[in-house]
């Protein structure tokens, strides 16, 4: 027999080693990231916009394709998600069929593959709406693709604000919809921002079903209606049409610190949020 | 001068599904006393309660049958305006829950719910509820701070104070000494002594001696019955019934 204390400190060895090879693997991977894509990152690289397929000039372009897109998705995924989580968690009842549909349908959206939603964008948005390839049909497929995630998160969020809150909201004189906005969205704040910045993640680094929509267009998005190329798409093109490796890396670079941004922003208006309330 | 009745309850049940938690209560709750109702858990105590500003609806699958009057008029029908209702009929919870603000926005809840924007009339809404919820001398400082960093105890003051913000005429309290200590308890006894000048106070209590020491009128419930419903020292000194001599003598519950 180990005695316990022995077995507590083999135990805590073996959870510090795992920390660290987690945090290893994450480290050296930006670090090569880092290492590869550095010497080619300037000023020009990221204010240019990009020339001759992306041999040469910056890849301007492309970020702004990839706001661009990314802002137009959430624009019309957020609201949307997380009405249908206040309604399913706070408005239907539990019998309700529709609800149920609902519930289903998110369920079943979150396990389908992006390529499978490019495919319904191609054939829906560019073609038969004739929307072509264009910011709107990529926004749009993009906001199919991460209404599950955003509804799903939020429900979570929803259902985990005390019960005691909306009974104590009620018994006050308070109507259903104020108690909703006073007592339960404020503590689920967190957990929907939680929800879109995983969305933002995935729209940011979506390819395929980006390139089926919204196309590959090097030239400055401006209207919704442009084709528009996105950062992880120019980055999968250099890549693969070998044009160049060092573009590709730097690239992957950019897309990382512009995640960290986002991340650091939602956080920043999150902690806002809180402290106004 | 006539005692008057503020609450009548005339043949309330409530059901559950297919649980029936009451059995046509009738009970006449007089006003500026404080009504005590005892009896074992899981008897419908806080169902009574519950039923009484209408938040049992709440629950999915709740049936209520019979009527409640509240100054003669009965709370039950398709007039009656739910927010109106529990307005005039605010509820202390067993467990204190404050709401994830500042001790300040706790209070203005109510107060805000029901239209007042004003600062200067808000701020005087805040004090004098916490004056009266015994609260003002150890919060006055630190309206800012967060609810939830308050002891138990100043919780359930403060929860308190949230409910005179609305200015109710009755208020209903579920166990509301269950989660504090000897001292804060007697305040809070204290607190109820002074408040039923103003107010109509039903309580319900686990403790007998608190009861007796603080309510006027105590009523008996035992398996969603109400057993025997009479003025405190009666009921305490000469039950008529012998379920209830039972239980207050603690032979069984
Ligand atoms: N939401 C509910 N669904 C089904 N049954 C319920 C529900 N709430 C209460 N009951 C049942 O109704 C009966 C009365 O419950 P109630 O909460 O009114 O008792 P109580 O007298 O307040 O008990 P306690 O002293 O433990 O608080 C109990 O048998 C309980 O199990
Ligand atoms: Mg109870």
């Amino acid at each position: 027999m180990v005695p316990t204390k022995d077995k507590e400190k083999i135990l805590t060895a073996i959870f510090w080693l795992l920390a660290l090879i987690i945090v290893g693997i994450l480290f050296s991977l930006i670090a090569y990231i880092a290492v590869r894509g550095l010497p080619g990152l300037s000023m020009d690289f990221i204010l240019q916009a990009p020339s001759r397929a992306g041999k040469e000039g910056g890849i301007s372009t492309t970020i702004l394709g990839t706001l661009y897109l990314t802002a137009v998705a959430l624009f019309l995924a957020v609201p949307l998600g997380v009405a249908a989580a206040i309604y399913l968690e706070e408005y239907a009842r539990p019998d309700s069929k529709f609800a149920w549909l609902v519930n289903l349908t998110a369920e079943t959206l979150a396990g389908i593959p992006s390529i499978i939603f490019g495919l319904f964008g191609f054939v829906f948005f560019v073609i038969f709406l004739g929307l072509g390839w264009s910011i709107i049909s990529g926004a749009l497929t993009l906001a199919f693709m991460v209404l599950p995630t955003i509804t799903r998160t939020a429900q979570e969020a929803i259902l985990s604000v005390p019960r005691e809150y909306r009974e104590n909201s009620l018994a006050l004189g308070a109507g259903k919809w104020q108690t909703v906005c006073r007592v339960v969205i404020p503590p689920a704040l967190p957990g929907i921002i939680t929800g879109i910045i995983l969305s933002i993640g995935r729209a940011v680094g979506e390819t395929a079903a980006i390139i089926l929509t919204a196309g590959s267009s090097l030239n400055m998005p401006l209207s919704l209606s442009d084709s528009t190329r996105t950062m992880s798409v120019h980055l999968y093109l250099l890549a693969m049409e070998g044009v160049s490796m060092e573009r590709a890396f730097s690239t992957a670079f950019l897309i990382i610190i512009l995640i960290i941004i986002i991340n650091y922003l939602a956080n920043l208006s999150l902690k806002r949020l809180a402290v106004n309330n | 001068m006539n005692p008057k009745i503020k609450i009548k309850t005339s043949d309330i049940s409530v059901f559950y599904k297919d649980f029936q938690a009451l059995h046509g209560i009738n009970m006449d709750i007089q006003e500026h006393k404080v009504t005590a109702l005892i009896g074992p858990s899981g008897c419908g105590k806080s169902t009574f309660l519950r039923s009484i500003n209408r938040l049992n609806e709440l629950i999915a699958g709740t049936v209520i049958r019979g009527q409640i009057y509240i100054d003669a008029s009965p709370v039950y029908c398709k007039e009656m305006d739910v927010v109106a209702l529990r307005k005039q009929v605010g509820m202390v919870f067993q467990k204190p829950s404050v709401f994830p603000m500042s001790i300040y926005e706790n209070v203005a809840y109510g107060p805000r719910i029901h239209g007042i924007k004003n600062r200067e009339q808000l701020d005087e809404i805040v004090e004098n509820s916490l004056k009266a919820a015994n609260l003002w001398g150890e919060v006055g400082e630190r309206l800012n701070a967060p609810a939830a960093g308050l002891s138990g105890g100043q919780q359930q003051r403060l929860v308190i104070a949230r409910v005179l913000a609305v200015e109710p005429q009755v208020i209903l309290m579920d166990e509301p000494a269950s989660a504090l200590d000897p001292i804060s308890t007697a305040r809070l006894e204290e607190l109820i002594g002074e408040l039923k000048k103003n107010y109509t106070i039903v309580i319900v209590t686990h403790n007998m001696q608190q009861a007796a020491r603080i309510s006027d009128y105590t009523g008996f419930f035992l398996n969603g019955e109400l057993v025997e419903f009479s003025a405190t020292n009666e009921l305490f000194v000469n039950p008529r019934d012998q379920r209830t001599e039972d239980y207050i003598t603690g032979r069984f519950g």
